[in-house]
C-alpha cells in the first residue's frame, strides 16, 4: 500500500488560506445541522427510529426487494438488476441504444459515480450532461465531485468564474455567485427541454408501494425526469425502506443532517410513469451483498448519504474530498471502499483520528469510527498496511498487552522527549507535519494517580 | 442463475436475523401551539412567501390582470378561473417560457414549510418546476404539524407522482452562498385560505 491519502492531502493543504476556508465552511454547515437538530426535542429519538428501521430493513432485505420489484412492475416500471458497475452501465447503454437516444441529462447520483457511468458512456461517444450546479462545475473541469452533497466545495468562486468563462462565455472576472448561477440556469434549461433521457439517483425506495423518492434543492431531477421520454433511476439495493410512513422519519432526518435545512426544496415521489413515458429502475449490488455478510461492517449499508460525517470530520475538513481518491469520500467512504477493493483503499481507514464525531452526528447511528478501527485490524491482518503503520500497530498491540513494558516505554519516552525534543520534532516524523509536539508531561497519569488518587482517598 | 437470483440469494444468506420494526410513539413528536404561525415562519426563513386570505377573489383578479397583460400563466384551479385543457400533453419546449402557475396543494407541513401536491392537482408534472413563479393555495385547516401527520393524510400510491415543495428552487454550490432560483421556480408563494 502507498500512503495515498496522506500524499494527496499534502497537495490540498499546500494552499493554507484555502484549506482554512474549506475547514471553516464545512464546520459552519455542521453548526447549521446542530441548530436544526436542536429545534426538535425528539431528535435523538428520531435518530434511534431511523437506525432501527434500517436495522429491520437489512434483516428482511431480500423480501423487501422482492416486494418492491413486484409493486414497481405492477405500476408499469421496468426493473433491472446489476451485479456490479459494469453490468449497471451496460443496462443503461442498452436502453440508450434501443431508443436511439442522443441527449442525456443526469441529476446527482453517487451510485453512477461509483460505477463510472459517465466515463463508460463517453467511451461509446455518448455525452451525459450533469445538471446539479456543483456537478456541472466539476464536470466542466474534468474533476470528480469532492463531497457527496456539495460536489464543488473544494472550489472558490474565482475558480467557478474562470470555468464558466471558458465553457459558457460568462464575463471574465465576474465572480458573483448569483450571476454565475443564472448563467448555468439558462445553459441547463436548454439541455432539459431538449433531453430524451433523464438519469436520476434514488434517495428512498418504498417496498410497500413500489415507488421511489428523489430529493433535490435545485429542482434538476424533476426538470429532467418530467421532460424526457425515458427516466432511468439508479439505486444501490440498500435504499429500500419498508413503508411510505417511514419516509416521515427519513425526510425529517436527511436535510437537517445534511445542510441544516428543515427539508429539501423538492421531495419528489415517483410512482408510475406519466403517459407515454418509460421509467426504468436499476438495482445494483456492486459489493453490497458482501458487505452485508461482514458482521462488523454491515451497518454501513444503513447510510442515507447525508454527509454529516464529512462535515464534522477534522480529517476530511482539512484534507479535502479528492484525497480519498474514491467516489464516496469522508468517513463513510472509508468504510465502504475497503469492501470494494481492500488493497487499493487500504489507506482510507487510517485517514481518521477516530475521534468519534462522525458516529455522534450520523442520523442512522452507524458506528463509523468503530468500523474504521476494525478495518485497520483487518487490513493489517490481510497484509495490506504499509510497513511503518504495520510496525507501529504491532508495537502498540505488544505494549498494550504488557502493562509493565508499557509503563517503562512511557517513562523512557517522556525522558527522551524532554532531553532530546528534536528526536520527535523532526521532518522524518510525519506526525510533526503541520503540528507542534506538546510538551511531554513530567509524569504519567498512572504515577500521578498513584500519588494524588491515594491522597484524595485518605481525605 | 440470473443476476437477480444471484443478488437475492447472496442477500438472503448474508442478511442478519430478523429484528422488529420500532414503534413510532407519536406522543414523543413535537407539537406546535399554532401550526399556521410555525408554517409561515419556517417557509419565510427558507425563501418562500406566505399570505393569509379570506377568499379567492384577489387571486381571480390577479389572473385576469395577467391575462390582459399577456403574461404566460397557467391556472389549474377551477375555483379561481378558467382551466385550459388539456394540460397534461404540454412539453418542456412549450412550457419553457411559463411565467406563473397556480396549483391547489393538498396540505402544508408546519415543521418545514413544505406543501404536498399530487399529480391530479398539478395536472402536468412539469408545471411546478418549470414555471418562473409558483403560486400554491392551501386551506388553513390542512396545515399539519409534522411529516408523520402528513403521511397519515396522503396516499403516495394514489397518483403517479406527488411532491413536497418547500419554497423556491435554490443552490449554494458556489462557495456556499445561497442563490434563489437554481433550475426550478424563482419564487414560491403560498396563499393560505382561512
Ligand atoms: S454514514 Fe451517517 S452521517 Fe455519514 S453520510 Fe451516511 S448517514 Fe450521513
Amino acid at each position: 500500500m502507498t500512503a495515498k491519502h496522506a500524499a494527496l492531502a499534502e497537495k490540498f493543504i499546500a494552499d493554507e488560506p484555502r484549506i482554512n476556508w474549506h475547514d471553516e465552511t464545512l464546520w459552519f454547515v455542521r453548526e447549521k445541522r446542530d441548530k436544526a437538530a436542536h429545534g426538535l426535542p425528539e431528535w435523538e429519538q428520531l435518530r434511534e427510529w431511523g437506525s432501527q428501521i434500517k436495522n429491520h430493513t437489512l434483516s428482511n432485505l431480500s423480501n423487501y426487494l422482492k416486494e418492491f420489484e413486484e409493486k414497481a412492475k405492477a405500476n408499469g416500471i421496468f426493473v433491472h438488476w446489476a451485479q456490479d458497475g459494469a453490468e449497471h452501465n451496460k443496462i443503461i447503454h442498452q436502453i440508450i441504444q434501443k431508443h436511439k437516444i442522443q441527449k442525456i441529462v443526469k441529476s446527482k447520483s453517487m451510485l453512477t459515480e461509483e460505477c463510472h457511468l459517465n466515463e463508460y458512456l463517453q467511451q461509446h461517444n455518448i455525452e451525459v450532461v450533469d445538471t446539479d450546479l456543483g456537478e456541472r462545475i466539476v464536470q466542466f473541469r474534468k474533476e470528480p465531485p469532492s463531497h457527496i452533497v456539495l460536489p464543488a466545495i473544494h472550489l472558490k468562486k474565482e475558480d467557478v468564474s474562470e470555468t464558466f468563462h471558458q465553457h459558457l462565455g460568462t464575463e471574465k472576472g465576474n465572480n458573483d455567485p448569483q450571476y454565475l448561477t443564472e448563467a448555468a440556469r439558462q445553459h441547463l434549461r436548454n439541455k432539459f427541454v431538449e433531453s430524451d433521457l433523464a438519469i436520476t439517483g434514488v434517495n428512498f425506495a418504498v417496498a410497500e408501494t413500489g415507488g421511489f423518492v428523489v430529493c433535490t434543492n435545485e429542482g434538476n431531477a424533476d426538470m429532467g425526469a418530467h421532460t424526457a421520454a425515458v427516466h432511468i433511476a439508479c439505486m444501490g439495493f440498500e435504499k429500500i425502506i419498508p413503508r411510505a410512513e417511514h419516509l416521515g422519519v427519513f425526510l425529517r432526518l436527511l436535510a437537517r443532517s445534511a445542510t441544516g435545512q428543515p427539508i429539501t426544496t423538492y421531495s419528489s415521489h415517483f410512482q408510475k410513469p406519466r403517459q407515454g413515458q418509460e421509467i426504468h429502475i436499476v438495482i445494483v449490488d456492486n459489493g453490497r451483498s458482501k458487505q452485508l455478510g461482514r458482521e462488523d461492517f454491515r451497518n454501513s449499508l444503513k447510510c442515507i448519504r447525508c454527509a454529516a460525517c464529512f462535515n464534522t470530520c477534522p480529517v476530511y475538513r482539512r484534507s479535502g474530498g479528492h484525497s480519498y481518491h474514491t467516489a464516496v469520500a469522508g468517513p463513510i467512504g472509508s468504510i465502504l471502499n475497503p469492501n470494494l477493493d481492500m488493497k487499493a483503499n487500504a489507506d482510507l481507514p487510517f485517514a481518521s483520528t477516530l475521534c468519534g464525531s462522525c458516529s455522534n452526528v450520523c442520523p442512522v447511528k452507524i458506528n463509523i469510527h468503530e468500523q474504521l478501527w476494525k478495518w485497520r485490524q483487518v487490513i493489517i491482518a490481510e497484509g495490506y498496511a504499509d510497513a511503518s503503520k504495520k510496525i507501529a500497530m504491532t508495537a502498540m498491540a505488544f505494549l498494550f498487552s504488557k502493562p509493565k513494558v508499557y509503563r517503562l516505554a512511557g517513562k523512557m519516552g517522556r525522558t527522551i522527549m524532554q532531553v532530546f525534543p528534536f528526536l520527535t520534532n523532526n521532518k522524518w516524523n510525519v506526525w510533526y507535519k503541520q503540528r507542534e509536539m506538546p510538551e511531554p508531561p513530567k509524569e504519567s497519569f498512572r504515577d500521578w494517580y498513584l500519588k494524588n488518587g491515594k491522597i484524595n482517598k485518605n481525605e | 442463475m440470473t443476476t437477480r437470483e444471484n443478488i437475492l440469494n447472496a442477500i438472503s444468506s448474508n442478511q442478519p436475523n430478523l429484528v422488529p420494526l420500532p414503534i413510532i410513539y407519536r406522543t414523543e413528536v413535537i407539537k406546535y401551539h399554532d401550526n399556521y404561525i410555525q408554517f409561515k415562519s419556517v417557509l419565510e426563513s427558507i425563501g418562500g412567501k406566505v399570505e393569509l386570505i379570506n377568499n379567492l377573489t384577489m387571486l381571480e383578479e390577479n389572473i385576469k390582470v395577467d391575462k390582459v397583460n399577456n403574461i404566460f400563466i397557467i391556472n389549474t384551479i377551477t375555483a379561481i378561473g378558467e382551466v385550459s385543457v388539456p394540460l397534461d400533453k404540454l412539453t418542456g419546449l412549450e412550457l419553457e417560457k411559463l411565467e406563473k402557475v397556480y396549483i391547489k396543494g393538498c396540505l402544508g407541513v408546519a415543521e418545514n414549510g413544505a406543501v404536498w401536491i399530487s399529480e391530479n392537482q398539478m395536472k402536468n408534472r412539469l408545471l411546478p418546476f418549470i414555471c418562473q413563479h409558483l403560486i400554491l393555495i392551501i386551506n388553513k385547516e390542512d396545515i399539519v404539524a409534522t411529516m408523520h401527520d402528513a403521511y397519515d393524510k396522503i396516499d403516495v400510491a394514489q397518483n403517479g407522482f406527488g411532491v413536497f415543495i418547500a419554497g423556491p428552487s435554490k443552490t449554494a454550490d458556489i462557495e456556499q452562498s445561497l442563490v434563489i432560483g437554481a433550475h426550478g421556480a424563482r419564487s414560491a408563494t403560498v396563499y393560505v385560505v382561512e
